[in-house]
């Protein structure tokens, strides 16, 4: 029998490559005919409907060619996936619209301080590897909650892993479909609203007729996808700037460069005169909110002093002009001007100098330093351990064949993101470099077509106004909206229009995937673990496949729309989802494994502790609960309310070690699953986990 | 079952081989960020090295670092004889 398992398993590999080689060479002809036809003047609107449907139709097509009503198939694509094409699928399950357009756009605007996040989102997988993916797939079941259900006994510990699953995939898909609705949005000209259903609609069709088997073939050639479309720019801006086609092993010259210009800029005094602007407007919205008459009359003296000023110099008068125009339509009523100028208040933060792109914890002094650097600490680790927690991608691994597949797999993943977080960085400095040489320093009348193009579209993403009126672009001068650096590289690169539509189909196929790998879980949690485990365990194998595509559409339709609501800051709850995620689920699922003393109540407290710590954390300190009418309490050591898991975990984790301690050393049955996780293959082992 | 000697070797040298990645897998990660400002002194072909480090050169040693984990963990599957059969 072994033997022709292995074969069929060889099989099915080389027949898998064949079909995704395919597939590939066929998303590249059509690049080339979408390019040709738009030299011949297809228009740009028809270019993005183009990739909009055809991806989206093509990730259906996966979808019904994958429908199934198997139990295993539904919940574990059979396991049968090969450990190269689970690395593909947990890729991009794991890379979100978050990953694909965000990221790089966070470390041009903070520097050295964003690469906390590439570290963490890769060095998480050290520890599913070595700690989490070989044990949980020689378990063998369907979800999380099942192994803490298994290894911790009763209902209560599944329980709160069903709460603490559905809570953060849920809030995680929110943030995802927000990113799905923005892309259509932007590249069709579609409403928001109507591009949250319509990617809604892709991801349903996909997910609901056949379950994890449709999506890991989706998520393979969503994959391939996205980081074409990633690549493809970056290579072509790095070509210009490096002369290499791997810009990401020679953008260390770029570096070199970028910290010249940097130099150079911020020693410039035009530079210091913009910003000393901002001071004052933020002081006199400050004093407006003081004695707004006493400020009212103030202001008005020093700009005519300024007027007065520049005239002594002889300034030209294109300079003399719109402070005189400021000066004639001076409002008469304070409380007029005060309404005016109060939301200058926010341009406190332009007032400040720039920061060297290499720099690490800048601050004003060794204090702010420090707390800097402990902030860089606590995403690192949230964003780590929360990876080794987040249900949807320790699902993953219960799907490749075997153990050894398994560990396979996990460097197969990690592989696969590096590609695209390696490449980030690289896109953060080439596009800065870029933006600091072309861009800083050109005249207002001739600006780079790109700049121009995107001020135009959409003003919160590139808005660059003449604050000192010299008819030159300074620094200070530019806001830029994080997205902007993946949406306009292709522009900046100068590349044909064809390449946006691309990196569009990126971010979707990024956004799409992890949708649907979040929207599994939480559907499989509620069909599974709650229904088949705990209500009605003598459930057909049809009904509970039925149950759980019902629920993929009542949580899919219910995430989209809470999305179309809009609801606020969705970074800060992706990083609430990891903070959560990690002090769940972290401590229980590894004690699990690792230490067989670990008791059922140990784990019940643990994980209430631990989630009760995190989220107890953000309420009292997070301002959108703070305005709430929640007390505020002062940060423990100045670590923002992201980094929660930094006090949730380690509290989680010593509640289960001193609960067990306290109560009766587990049964030996316990102890017996636990001795049959920990070896690949125990001749002779009474306790058979795996559920087909 | 009553676990034999070797199983539970084959545990204990599981156990050492993730005591030490997870070593290198620290050092690289939180020992590296907490010194990166004088690191960030050090030029490593153009970029400073704490830059070059977080950026590039923590995300290869892990992919290295599991690399290692599977390919060892595999030899010593075979060496205590709990390989999976043919599966």
């Amino acid at each position: 029998m072994a033997a022709t398992t292995v074969g069929a398993n060889r099989a099915f590999f080389n027949q898998l490559r064949k079909y995704y080689t395919w597939y590939t060479g066929g998303f590249l002809v059509f690049l080339v005919v979408l390019a040709i036809a738009e030299q011949l003047g297809l228009s740009r609107q028809y270019i993005g409907y183009a990739f909009l449907f055809a991806t989206i139709a093509l990730y259906a097509g996966i979808g019904i060619m994958s429908r199934t009503a198997d139990v295993a198939e539904y919940y574990v694509a059979g396991r049968r996936v090969p450990a190269l094409f689970n690395g593909m699928a947990t890729g991009a399950d794991w890379m979100s619209a978050a990953s694909f357009i965000g990221m790089a756009g966070t470390l041009y605007l903070s520097g050295y301080d964003g690469l906390s996040f590439v570290m963490g989102w890769t060095g998480g997988y050290c520890l599913v590897a070595f700690l989490l993916a070989p044990y949980l797939r020689k378990f063998g079941q369907f979800t999380i909650p099942d192994f803490l259900g298994a290894r911790y006994g009763g209902n209560i510990v599944r329980s709160i892993g069903i709460v603490a699953a559905i809570i953060c995939s849920f809030v995680y898909v929110v943030a995802q479909i927000y990113g799905v609705g923005l892309i259509t949005s932007r590249f069709t000209g579609l409403a928001f609203e109507i591009g949250v259903f319509v990617g809604l609609g892709g991801i349903l069709v996909c997910s609901m007729l056949g379950g994890m088997r449709a999506v890991t073939w989706t998520q393979v050639a969503q994959y391939i996808i996205l980081i074409i479309a990633y690549l493809t720019p970056v290579i072509w801006l790095g070509v210009r700037h490096t002369g290499v086609p791997i810009p990401q092993i020679a953008y260390g010259q770029t570096m070199i460069k970028l910290a010249e210009v940097e130099k150079k800029i911020f020693a410039d005094p035009r530079e210091a005169d913009v910003r000393k602007i901002y001071s004052e407007r933020v002081a006199a919205a400050n004093a407006a909110q003081k004695d707004t008459v006493k400020a009212h009359a103030d202001r008005r003296v020093q700009l005519e002093k300024e007027v007065a000023d520049l005239r002594t110099a002889n300034a030209p008068q294109a300079r003399i002009e719109p402070l005189q125009r400021l000066l004639t339509e001076y409002p008469t009523d304070p409380e007029v001007w005060k309404a005016a100028v109060t939301k200058d208040r926010a341009l406190a933060a332009r007032a400040a100098p720039p920061r060297p792109h290499a720099q690490p914890y800048p601050g004003k002094d060794e204090a702010a330093r420090d707390t800097a650097r402990l902030n860089f600490l606590g995403i690192v680790f949230c964003m780590m351990f929360g990876t080794a927690a987040l249900p949807h991608i320790l699902m993953r691994y219960y799907t490749t064949p075997s153990v050894q597949q398994a560990r396979d797999s996990v460097f197969w993943s990690l592989f696969f993101i590096f590609l695209l977080y390696f490449t980030a960085p690289c896109l953060a400095v080439l596009a800065k470099y870029d933006v600091y040489t072309n861009l800083v320093g050109s005249s207002f009348a001739a600006l780079p077509a790109w700049a121009a193009q995107w001020s135009l579209v959409d003003p919160t993403l590139l808005n660059i106004t003449d604050i000192n009126r010299d008819g030159i672009v300074q620094l200070a001068e530019i806001v830029i909206g994080g997205d902007l650096i993946v949406l306009a590289t292709p522009e900046i690169a100068g590349l044909p229009y064809v390449v946006s539509g691309l990196v569009a189909a990126g971010g979707l196929a990024a956004a799409l995937s992890t949708a649907d790998g979040l929207l599994l879980t939480i559907s499989n949690a509620l069909s599974h673990d709650l229904y088949y485990k705990m209500i009605d365990p003598s459930a057909s194998t049809k009904l509970r496949v039925t149950l759980s595509k019902v629920l993929l559409v009542v949580v899919a339709v219910l995430a989209a729309t809470v999305t179309s609501l809009k609801p606020g800051d969705i970074l800060f709850l992706v990083g609430a989802a990891f903070s959560l995620a990690a002090s769940a689920f972290f401590p229980p699922l590894v004690t699990g494994v690792f230490w067989k003393r670990a008791t059922k109540w140990g784990a019940i407290t643990g994980m209430i502790v631990g989630l009760g710590v995190c989220i107890y954390y953000m309420m009292r300190t997070y301002p959108f609960f703070t305005n709430m009418g929640v007390p505020v309490m002062p940060l423990w050591f100045g670590l923002n309310p992201i980094s929660a898991g930094v006090f949730g975990l380690p509290a989680g984790l010593l509640t289960i070690i001193i609960v067990s301690l306290l109560t009766p050393e587990p049964d030996r049955q316990t102890q017996e699953l636990v001795e049959h996780v920990r070896y690949p293959h125990l001749r002779g082992d009474p306790v058979s986990t795996v559920a087909t | 079952m009553q676990l034999t000697a070797k199983h539970q070797e084959y545990w204990r040298r599981n156990l050492r081989l993730t005591a030490v990645l997870l070593a290198i897998w620290f050092v690289v990660t939180y020992v590296m960020a907490w010194y990166a400002r004088p690191l960030a002194e050090i030029n490593f072909f153009g970029w400073p090295l704490s830059f070059y480090m977080a950026a590039q050169g923590s995300l290869i040693i892990y992919v290295v670092l599991i690399y290692v984990y599977a390919k060892r963990m595999r030899k010593l599957d075979l060496e205590f004889n709990v390989e999976e059969g043919d599966e």
